[in-house]
């Protein structure tokens, strides 16, 4: 036991989850502003700009997280020089947190739109009638009661969030906890069941809370109607 | 309106006195509306005037809420034109929002914002749509619901609220934008019996102080105390035209005289 909690310090195992909870923080907040304005596109009155909107959704939806991280690195990166800072980690890190955005700005947009099904169509008659444009009646009335009506939906989107920000190591992010139990397994195979553990615990303590909160914030924050 | 002199021989009506009218506010001109197949306003020429009442009554399906939500473009039109104090309704966007803002609409289903208090239902279109100070708006939205008698409502939720209190927040949430016509689709049909009263109440007081209004309601009460004239509508037309005595007393023809004798005998 003594010589485990060694190995785990040894290999930073504290440190690796830190890295995936900082990726999960930026791209849950990049993810959360690119979906809600793929939403506003969405039920837009503008034909071009609902169909935008779903044929980002519907192509980032669908394509396999890792090949997003793989472009990222090798495409947007390696061939189109696409450079988000100068430190060679620290570049990798935000082209993960990019490639983890556009992803699950898909999921999001999908999200909200469900919170807005929740909103009665009078709701925004009303606003129209008293001489809310379509923006002004999307920020005030429409989306703060669609995303109360999302909180449950988005919650599992950040769950899933939160759990493929391993997919990082796709992107060459080598200090986070897939990598770095890869190289905890290959050096120390004497205690890969301890070592598998350690992180799939690691997850759940961090994923749990994100759907007891979700649930109870759905559930306080509800619009009584 | 006193319609006491008007207790004529039985097939004569004197002109209704309409002194107290101004010019036309509201004026559709050859309106036709379809969904789909159906032919939902056909061929409508209607002319509201300034100050005036005008209740619309007919039977289910026959097309007044499509009326009155085409009146402030909540539905489009199919050809004809609409136009408000002389302005045709515009397309679309910014100038659309404008014209609406003139428009007051009262909901069957109140509508109001479920998320926002009482007084902030009231405050929201003076302040983003007029761009009055958050004080003005609310010292005006606190005068507005002690005349529709919800002042002490203020800070409560819609949901806190018993439907006629709810449909009195959004008449003032209306006034509150001093629309030049207001708009109203059925406003008491989904309140309990006991209620309904105090809504009409509200809206009478409001035509007596002389109001635009299109009223979509079946409350007899309603039209005979405050309407100047009453529009019969089936199947997606207007069928006729009167003041509310001549109308339900003498209806001309077969299709209202059927609908009044259903509405009457219940
Ligand atoms: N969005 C829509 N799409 C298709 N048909 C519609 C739509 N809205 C209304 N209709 C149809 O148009 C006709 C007129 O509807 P409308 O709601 O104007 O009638 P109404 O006179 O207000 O009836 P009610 O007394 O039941 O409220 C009806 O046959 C209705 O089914
Ligand atoms: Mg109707």
């Amino acid at each position: 036991m003594e010589e485990y909690l060694d190995i785990v310090r040894q290999y930073d195992v504290l440190g690796a989850f830190w890295v995936n909870i900082q990726l999960a923080f930026w791209a849950a907040l990049l993810s959360l502003a690119l979906g809600s304005v793929l939403a506003l596109f969405r039920i837009s009155p503008i034909g071009s700009l609902q169909w935008a909107g779903s044929a980002y959704v519907t192509i980032l939806r669908n394509t396999p997280l890792t090949i997003i991280m793989v472009f990222m690195v090798l495409g947007a990166w390696g061939q189109l020089e696409l450079t988000l800072a100068t430190d060679f980690d620290l570049n990798f890190f935000w082209l993960a947190v990019v490639g983890l955005s556009i992803y699950h700005a898909a999921f999001v947009c999908e999200a909200i739109r469900s919170g807005v099904n929740t909103v009665p169509v009078g709701q925004a008659e009303a606003a129209r009638s008293i001489g809310l444009s379509f923006l002004p009646s999307a920020r005030l009335v429409i989306l703060p009661q669609a995303f109360r009506g999302a909180i449950a939906p988005l919650g599992n989107v950040l769950i899933a969030l939160i759990k493929n920000t391993t997919v990082a190591a796709a992107a060459s992010v080598a200090t986070e906890t897939s990598s770095v139990m890869r190289t905890m397994i290959e050096f120390r195979p004497d205690y890969i069941y301890a070592i598998f553990f350690t992180f799939a615990i690691g997850y759940v303590i961090l994923v749990t809370p994100v759907g007891l909160l979700s649930t109870s914030f759905s559930r306080r924050l509800a619009v009584a109607r | 309106m006193d319609h006491s002199g008007t207790t004529p021989a039985d097939d004569q009506h004197p002109p209704a006195d309409d002194s107290h009218l101004g010019a036309p506010l509201v004026e559709l001109e050859a309106v036709d509306k379809y969904f789909g197949d159906l032919h939902v306003l056909q061929d409508i020429n209607l002319t509201v005037r300034r100050g005036e009442v005008l209740v619309v009554i007919g039977p289910s399906g026959s097309g007044k809420s499509t009326l009155c939500r085409a009146i402030n473009r909540l539905e489009t039109i199919d050809s004809g034109d609409i136009s408000i104090d002389g302005q045709p309704m515009p397309a679309e966007g910014r100038q659309l929002a404008r014209l609406r803002a003139d428009v007051g609409m009262v909901f069957q289903a109140f509508n109001l914002f479920a998320h926002k208090t009482v007084l902030d239902n009231v405050t929201l279109g003076p302040r983003k749509v007029r761009g009055l100070s958050k004080s003005d708006a609310e010292a005006e939205a606190l005068r507005l619901l002690d005349r529709v008698g919800v002042k002490n409502q203020a800070a409560k939720f819609p949901a806190q609220l018993s439907g006629g209190q709810q449909q009195r927040v959004a008449i003032a949430r209306s006034l509150a934008m001093h629309p030049k016509v207001m708009l109203f689709d059925e406003p008491t049909s989904a309140l309990d019996p006991e209620m309904i009263n105090e809504v009409l109440d509200v809206m009478e007081q409001l035509a007596k102080e002389g109001m635009t209004m299109i009223v979509v309601t079946h409350e007899m009460g309603f039209a005979r105390k405050a309407a100047d004239r009453v529009v019969f509508m089936a199947d997606g037309q207007i069928v006729e035209e009167a003041t509310p005595e001549e109308f339900f007393h003498h209806p001309r023809s077969d299709r209202a005289k059927d609908f009044l004798s259903k509405i009457l005998t219940h």
